[in-house]
């Protein structure tokens, strides 16, 4: 265990800290002046040890982490405070002094893997370039060692490909090649794993810690996610608004958290102890209390248990995609293989798997956007494949979708009411006067102000654009909605926010969902029943409560196992 | 890839024919008897002018013409024009000379519209990007003929930097002036072009971690922001040079260039059909190939993109 009290290294007791960060203040230029990100900000990182840095999106973790790096932004610059990396302030460090820390001292590892690596350099030319900025043999073999090391199989052939020829985690795996490369003695790891299913989520996070305790190398760690650092990091520091509110050793603050904003986090983290969201009936009761885990008896419960009768049954329901393989040639690929389930009016059908397991493809067939190729999808009682295309205008009033990507899925030229207006307005319902009323209506059933309306996409953040995207997909009073990821692009809070927005509209109109996730601990708080998809097959289904509590397939389990926080044991007032 | 560029080229025939039939048959249906013309107010007797008709398949219909145009082309025998000069050998005069020109023009605006596009992109919002960005919209609204009469007059004639007119024997030296003028139009392009796609990389997430690997400065610009912002460049590079080729006609005209545009321009007055045809069916070739290798150089500077069959 290579833990060291913080409070003992600041003592100076223990030996000098790798990184100290001293009342850091980071602030950026922009239109109306300038703006604090950061304040007061102070962690110490000591050598072989891994720190973790939590909290939600504009709280300052990212700037914090890149400033010590001094990679911050062209408008942003360090107004305050030192950042000492052995005894080295290089809060104002000259560029040349930062290219000699970059890569040997300081190494990185970014968030996204699909944007991080240059599309049109082949992954060892990427690595060689390391190398090489930083005095290191780059010959072909060592570029090859540098993969392998980070768990790239056939690295010899495999560094001769280019990016777009890897997968997500083959990527991820060689930016850790890249930030772990000419051995740094802090590696920075920024959300290294968030775009990426739990799975190989698990094996990236195990393979950097192994490599990481070998080579003695600190970590900082930046996530959003609580049970992952904790897990990850000896120490956690919770960063919210550009201050840091907590710090302390991982399972302590976890167990024990005092500032109000980590115990927030504490409960809201989608933990695998957390029950479905039960709806208050009465009206009135504040959202965190909705929200808080086990206020009531545990079981799921279905909100209206007198709607028994299908509304969605999907019957062996089947897609081929034609994939070319050259000369004319194409091999069949099934997304989809012989897939079968009902969904219950009333209740929340959570479909989860991981990607490429076809789940989204089910979706798109449901919503009819995509023609099965073979097998049955039954709404009200109707075969949707017989529909005509006025019967298909019609049955797109009754089911409607929400997508994942709030920034994606809105149109920026359109201001929020005419983007929650449209579909009114091509199903040419009501007029003017009492198309404006009902936007105002839902805005306020979504909980945003009526002065939303004027506003456009980019003014919102994340959580307000998929409440603008719930508000717009309830405007034809819908029964089915599809939710395709619609929360995994939020964070923690907000993400609980919009689950708990969603379960309050559910009982309130007797909405259907069928929810798509790759997100286990968000099943576990939204759905009653669960379908486990595995490259386009259903291997395992059952209420939500049986897949969780007893998983009968080692497929379901291994998901299950990997949702970070899973093995953490968590305070019984708290799970 | 083979079969790819096999079928661009087969490609090439439909186009062929159809832009030769297109340009034959505009030439054929312009008013006015080219034979007639030709000999200004003292027209000959009737027996020259029927001989002459005869003697340029005049007189046949407008299939007959045309097929007779394409028998030639294939024997590559591209006849006489209407001073009995030999068309090939025309076009083996003018050819050299307006390629040399394009040439010199593209060099002139890929060199000097990237290199300013670059630094402008790098320095987004600072005094030399706005300096150049107001120069670039200058120089395009300003029509090629204005541009060319007063470089020529500015640098040509008071200053004396250059030739102001070329004449008969064009080289690299002379052509540098209605080069510029030429290249000048689509250098603003180029540049503007540049500076959006080098102002989009900058802050792409690549270039960020390329410092954090600790890569300089000048490394980071050359192989992460400028080689990726060439490829909207290199495209549009491409597609210009058939423009440069063929749409000369003005810059040729004030300097005295003796390639195609001037040339073309006197065969169109002249109803010449079998010469504007030859010189626009160099043209199309010109196009296509140029377009073909565009395609060809995306690929190869974007791995992402693959032709497959």
């Amino acid at each position: 265990m290579t833990t060291s009290d913080v409070r003992i290294s600041e003592a100076g007791v223990a030996d000098t800290p790798l990184l100290e960060i001293r009342d850091l203040a980071i602030s950026f230029k922009t239109g109306s002046g300038e703006v604090q990100a950061v304040r007061n900000a102070h962690l110490t990182i000591m050598p072989g040890e891994t720190v973790a840095i939590v909290g939600e999106s504009g709280s300052g973790k990212s700037t914090t982490a890149l400033a010590a790096i001094g990679l911050l932004p062209a408008n942003g610059r360090v107004s305050g405070g030192q950042i000492l990396l052995d005894g080295e302030d290089i809060s104002h460090a000259s560029e040349k002094r930062m290219i000699e820390l970059r890569g040997n001292t300081i190494g990185m590892v970014p968030q996204d893997p699909m944007s991080n690596l240059n599309p049109v350099w082949k992954i060892g030319y990427q690595v060689k370039e390391t190398l090489r900025a930083n005095g290191r043999p780059s010959g072909p073999a060592d570029v090859a060692k540098v993969l392998a090391e980070a768990g790239l199989p056939d690295a010899e052939r495999r560094a001769k490909q280019y990016p777009h020829e890897f997968s997500g985690g083959m990527r991820q795996r060689a930016l850790i090649a890249i930030g772990l490369s000419c051995q740094p003695r802090l590696l920075i790891a920024d959300e290294p794993t968030s775009a990426l299913d739990v799975t190989v989520q698990r094996q990236i996070l195990d393979h950097l810690e192994k490599m990481t305790s070998e080579l003695g190398t600190s970590v900082l760690l930046i996530t959003h996610d609580l049970g992952l650092a904790a897990e990850r990091a000896d120490k956690v520091v919770v960063m919210y608004r550009g201050n840091v509110v907590e710090a302390g050793p991982s399972l302590e603050l976890l167990q024990n958290p005092q500032h109000p904003y980590t115990q927030r986090l504490v409960a809201s983290a989608p933990s695998l102890a957390s029950r479905r969201i039960q709806v208050a009936k009465e009206l009135g009761v504040e959202t965190d209390e909705l929200l808080a885990p086990s206020s009531s008896a545990g079981g799921a419960v279905v909100v209206e248990p007198t709607k028994t009768e299908d509304v969605l049954q999907i019957q062996n329901l089947r897609k081929v995609f034609k994939l070319r393989s050259g000369f004319g040639k194409s091999t069949d690929f099934a997304a989809v293989d012989d897939v079968s389930f009902s969904v219950k009016r009333g209740t929340t059908t959570a479909i989860v798997g991981e990607s490429g397991s076809g789940k989204s493809t089910v979706a798109q067939m449901v919503l009819n956007l995509l023609q099965p190729t073979s097998g049955k999808i039954v709404f009200d009682g109707v075969d949707t494949s017989t529909l005509n295309s006025k019967q298909i205008f019609a049955f797109r009033r009754r089911v409607q979708p929400i997508f994942q990507d709030p920034y994606g899925s809105l149109d920026p030229m359109y201001n929020i009411f005419r983007t929650i207006e449209e579909p009114l307005r091509t199903h040419k319902i009501g007029d003017k006067a009492s198309r404006e009323k009902k936007v105002r209506e839902l805005l306020d059933q979504v909980a945003l102000p009526q002065s939303t309306m004027q506003r456009y996409p980019n003014e919102l953040s994340g959580g307000q654009r998929q409440r603008v995207a719930i508000a717009r997909a309830l405007a034809l009073d819908p029964e089915v909605i599809i939710c395709d990821e619609a929360v995994s692009a939020l964070d923690v809070l907000v993400q609980a926010q919009v689950l708990n927005l969603l379960a309050e509209l559910q009982s309130r109109l007797g909405l259907t969902y069928l929810f798509i996730t790759h997100d286990l601990a968000v099943v576990r708080q939204i759905a009653d029943h669960v379908c486990v998809m595995e490259k386009g097959k259903l291997v395992e289904t059952g209420s939500t409560d049986d897949v969780f509590d007893a998983p009968q397939k080692d497929y379901t389990k291994a998901l299950l196992h990997a949702i970070p926080g899973a093995r953490l044991m968590l305070p019984p007032e708290v799970a | 890839m083979i079969q790819y560029i096999l079928r661009r080229l087969l490609q090439i025939i439909p186009v062929f024919i159809g832009t030769t039939l297109l340009v034959y048959f505009m030439v054929f249906a312009l008013p006015g008897d080219p034979i007639r013309a030709l000999f200004g107010d003292r027209p000959p007797s009737e027996a020259v002018i029927a001989q002459l008709r005869q003697q340029y398949n005049l007189d046949q219909p407008f299939w007959v013409q045309y097929g007779l145009f394409l028998k030639n082309l294939f024997t590559f025998n591209l006849g006489v024009d209407f001073t009995g000069q030999p068309i090939a050998a025309s076009l083996g005069r003018i050819f050299p000379v307006t390629v040399m020109l394009a040439v010199e023009a593209l060099i002139i605006q890929t060199v000097f519209g990237v290199t300013f596009g670059l630094i402008a992109g790098l320095r987004k919002g600072k005094f030399f990007d706005a300096t150049v960005l107001v120069a670039s919209l200058v120089v395009i609204a300003i029509p090629t003929f204005v541009l060319g009469f007063v470089l020529q007059l500015l640098i040509g004639v008071q200053l004396g930097w250059a030739k102001p007119t070329v004449g008969a024997n064009a080289d690299w030296g002379n052509l540098i002036l209605p080069a510029t003028v030429l290249g000048l139009v689509s250098f603003a392009y180029v540049l503007r072009l540049t500076r959006a796609s080098v102002v989009e990389n900058m802050n792409a997430d690549y270039v960020r971690t390329a410092t954090a690997k600790g890569l300089s400065r000048p490394r980071v610009v050359v192989t992460h922001i400028l080689r990726n912002s060439m490829i909207p460049v290199i495209t549009y590079l491409g597609a210009s040079l058939g423009g440069l080729m063929g749409g000369a006609i003005v810059t040729e005209s004030i300097f005295n260039v003796p390639g195609v545009g001037q040339k073309l321009f006197q065969a169109v007055i002249r109803s010449e059909g079998p010469t504007v045809v030859a010189i626009v069916s160099v043209l199309v070739l010109v196009f296509v190939i140029a377009n073909l290798l565009v395609d060809l150089l995306y690929a190869w500077l974007d791995p992402r993109i693959r032709y497959e069959n």
